[in-house]
């Protein structure tokens, strides 16, 4: 249904054009023609993969739990009287912000520090630390849950050798906070890194020349030269991942599976627990929905900033 | 050449000791090193450790005596038993052939896509560029459950073909912007050149614009094929049985069978999982991380 929608309106003008007699008509006629026909499949993926299940999904969230009748916002309104429903929103904000506080800081680091290394040793450094963005992260997890595993942890064992007592990593509610955030750090941390990268090499020397020239120490460089050159791309960076990070499954998934008693439950998880698990595919629609208005806002600051970075660049 | 004279002519008087400043640079790059080497150790710690536990019989797993660091009596029993038994290599099959499908198909799909709206202005391009844009920024945790309604209605209910149908959302949209970047950066004196041989909009794109934007094609080949091989919500929750599952749900749910951990068998299997992404960025890191950051930073 969007998908036929969204596929007539931009033909329109295609097909309504008169069959022009000048050879410049026609070309142009061929040439929109053509290129419609060579962006069909993209809106047909679009339409029919992400535009019609939006809506469907918004249709599914306003039924009954066997999906026979029609309840209006009656599972939102269930949602919002839940205690549990209000820890997964807290959760996942306080998981999401938390983490990408942490993967920023750390890719800023190291960014810094591998651009002021040699040229040549810098790409196997590089390379390295990489290696944790590089393995898909439902892999990666497993190795994190068996370090933290209950009697065997390697964790546990480093920590009995200096004489501390060992930690209940996924046992604990704290704890298991912490190990989630802590292995979407580790895996997140090198994105960043090669954003700010990127970024850094972007900036002229001229600008930390002339700061030079002026007696700017290292930290007003910083200041007042890489970070406003950076602005743009930290918050674009920062943006990304707080959606990605928000809406993060897999490290969840395997490391707690939500819990001990829900206290790591974000929303994708509980949305799947809700939804896949216990069956009730209407209320668990209304959880992931729960996190569209966020992610809409974090999406137009993203979107604004990557306009005006391609609007200064082309300047 | 004139501005480094003036720069060391200015610097000589306000920094009286140039000997400290070298020792400070010393002392700095010595503190970048041990950085490096903390944030390696950290990040290394994870696949390190599942090669040790990979190489260890499920006894010495099991004893808690000595160190778990290290392997005692390295085997490789666990690889050959995930190769000979079980399901494995069904997933690692399942794996590829959908990591193939998807990749080819939003290859073909972003080039053709970035091609008209990079070059063949027509009504509401523009809009459509936005909107591939944000489009990306749909994360696959927002619209799992009606896809899985609409998976299990078009029949394809635990079917590896399923994961066809759906890694497309997540790859095609990111894979047509970088194409559109790498095909707008084409001098249009190239079309035009080729316009005056004679030359219609497919051979353009076929003869000029893939050649020419080869790193970029490479760059989203590389995107589409990590976010195939890696998903892991829509496999979860679409594919029940062992003869369609990917490696991502495969190695858990196969080898985790009640309170019984193989983890010698799922650290094998999750490294050997992990080694074709690893494998294709060793070699192919910088062309998949010029146009990431082109991506974003050039928009």
């Amino acid at each position: 249904m969007a998908d036929g929608n969204v596929v007539t309106a931009p033909g329109v003008p295609a097909a309504v054009a008169p069959p022009a007699k000048g050879t410049l008509h026609k070309l142009a006629r061929r040439r929109s023609t053509l290129a419609f026909v060579m962006t069909l499949p993209l809106l047909a993926v679009i339409g029919g993969l992400v535009v019609y299940p939006f809506f469907y999904a918004i249709y599914l969230s306003m039924l009954n739990k066997r999906m026979t009748r029609f309840v209006g916002l009656d599972n939102f309104s269930f949602l919002l009287t839940r205690d549990t429903f209000w820890m997964v929103v807290w959760q996942s904000v306080i998981f999401a912000v938390s983490a990408v506080i942490a993967k920023a800081i750390i890719g800023f680091i190291l960014a810094h520090v591998l651009h002021a290394l040699p040229t040549k040793g810098q790409r196997k450094w590089r390379g390295m630390l990489l290696v944790p963005w590089v393995i898909p992260p439902a892999i990666s997890t497993l190795a994190w849950w068996w370090m933290f595993d209950p009697s065997y942890s390697a964790f546990n064992w480093l920590l009995m050798t200096v004489g501390a007592p060992p930690v209940p990593w996924l046992g604990d509610p704290g704890w298991a906070k912490f190990a989630v955030i802590l292995v979407n750090v580790w895996y997140g941390a090198p994105f960043f890194m090669i954003m700010y990268l990127a970024a850094l090499k972007s900036v002229p020397d001229q600008l930390y020349e002339a700061a030079a020239i002026d007696g700017a120490t290292g930290i007003q460089k910083l200041r007042y030269v890489t970070l406003p050159m950076m602005r743009n791309i930290i918050s674009i960076t920062v943006l990304f991942s707080l959606i990605v990070t928000f809406a993060n499954f897999d490290i969840v998934r395997i490391l707690t599976n939500g819990g001990p008693q829900d206290k790591t439950q974000v929303f994708a998880t509980y949305a799947f627990q809700v939804g896949i698990q216990s069956g009730d595919i209407p209320l668990g629609a209304s959880v992931s929905l729960f996190m569209f208005p966020l992610l809409a806002i974090f999406a137009i600051f993203v979107l604004r900033g990557v306009t005006r970075r391609s609007k200064e660049m082309g300047a | 050449m004139s501005t480094a004279a003036t720069v060391t002519g200015a610097g000589v008087p306000a920094y009286q000791k140039v000997g400290s400043i070298s020792r400070e640079r010393r002392w700095a790059m010595i503190g970048a090193y041990v950085a490096l080497a903390v944030f390696v150790v950290f990040f290394l710690v994870p696949p390190f450790y599942m090669l040790i536990t990979s190489l260890k019989s499920s006894g010495e797993i099991a004893s808690l005596k000595g160190s778990p660091w290290i392997v005692h009596e390295p085997t490789l029993e666990n690889y050959r038993e995930l190769l000979t038994e079980g399901n494995y290599t069904t997933f690692f099959l399942n794996s590829v052939i959908v990591t193939l499908c998807t990749v080819a198909i939003t290859m073909v799909v972003s080039i053709l896509a970035a091609f008209a709206l990079a070059r063949m202005r027509f009504w509401g391009s523009q809009m459509l560029a936005t909107g591939v844009f944000l489009t990306y920024l749909v994360p696959d945790t927002l619209l799992f459950i009606p896809l899985f309604q609409i998976v299990g209605k078009l029949g394809l209910y635990n079917n590896l073909w399923s994961m066809v149908l759906v890694f497309p959302t997540l790859t095609v949209p990111f894979a047509t912007w970088i194409m559109i970047g790498y095909f707008a950066s084409i001098p249009k004196e190239l079309d035009e050149a080729a316009l005056i041989d004679g030359a219609n909009h497919l051979q353009m794109l076929w003869k000029i614009f893939i050649p020419v934007a080869l790193p970029g094609i490479l760059a989203a080949t590389i995107f589409a094929f990590t976010v195939s091989w890696g998903s892991f919500i829509y496999p979860m929750a679409y594919l029940v049985s062992s003869e369609q599952m990917v490696l991502t749900v495969g190695i858990v749910s196969d080898l985790i069978r009640g309170d019984t951990f193989q983890w010698g068998k799922i650290m094998a299997g999750a490294l050997l999982a992990a080694l074709p992404p690893l494998l294709v960025y060793a070699f192919l890191m910088d062309y998949y991380i010029a146009g990431l950051t082109a991506g974003a930073t050039k928009g």
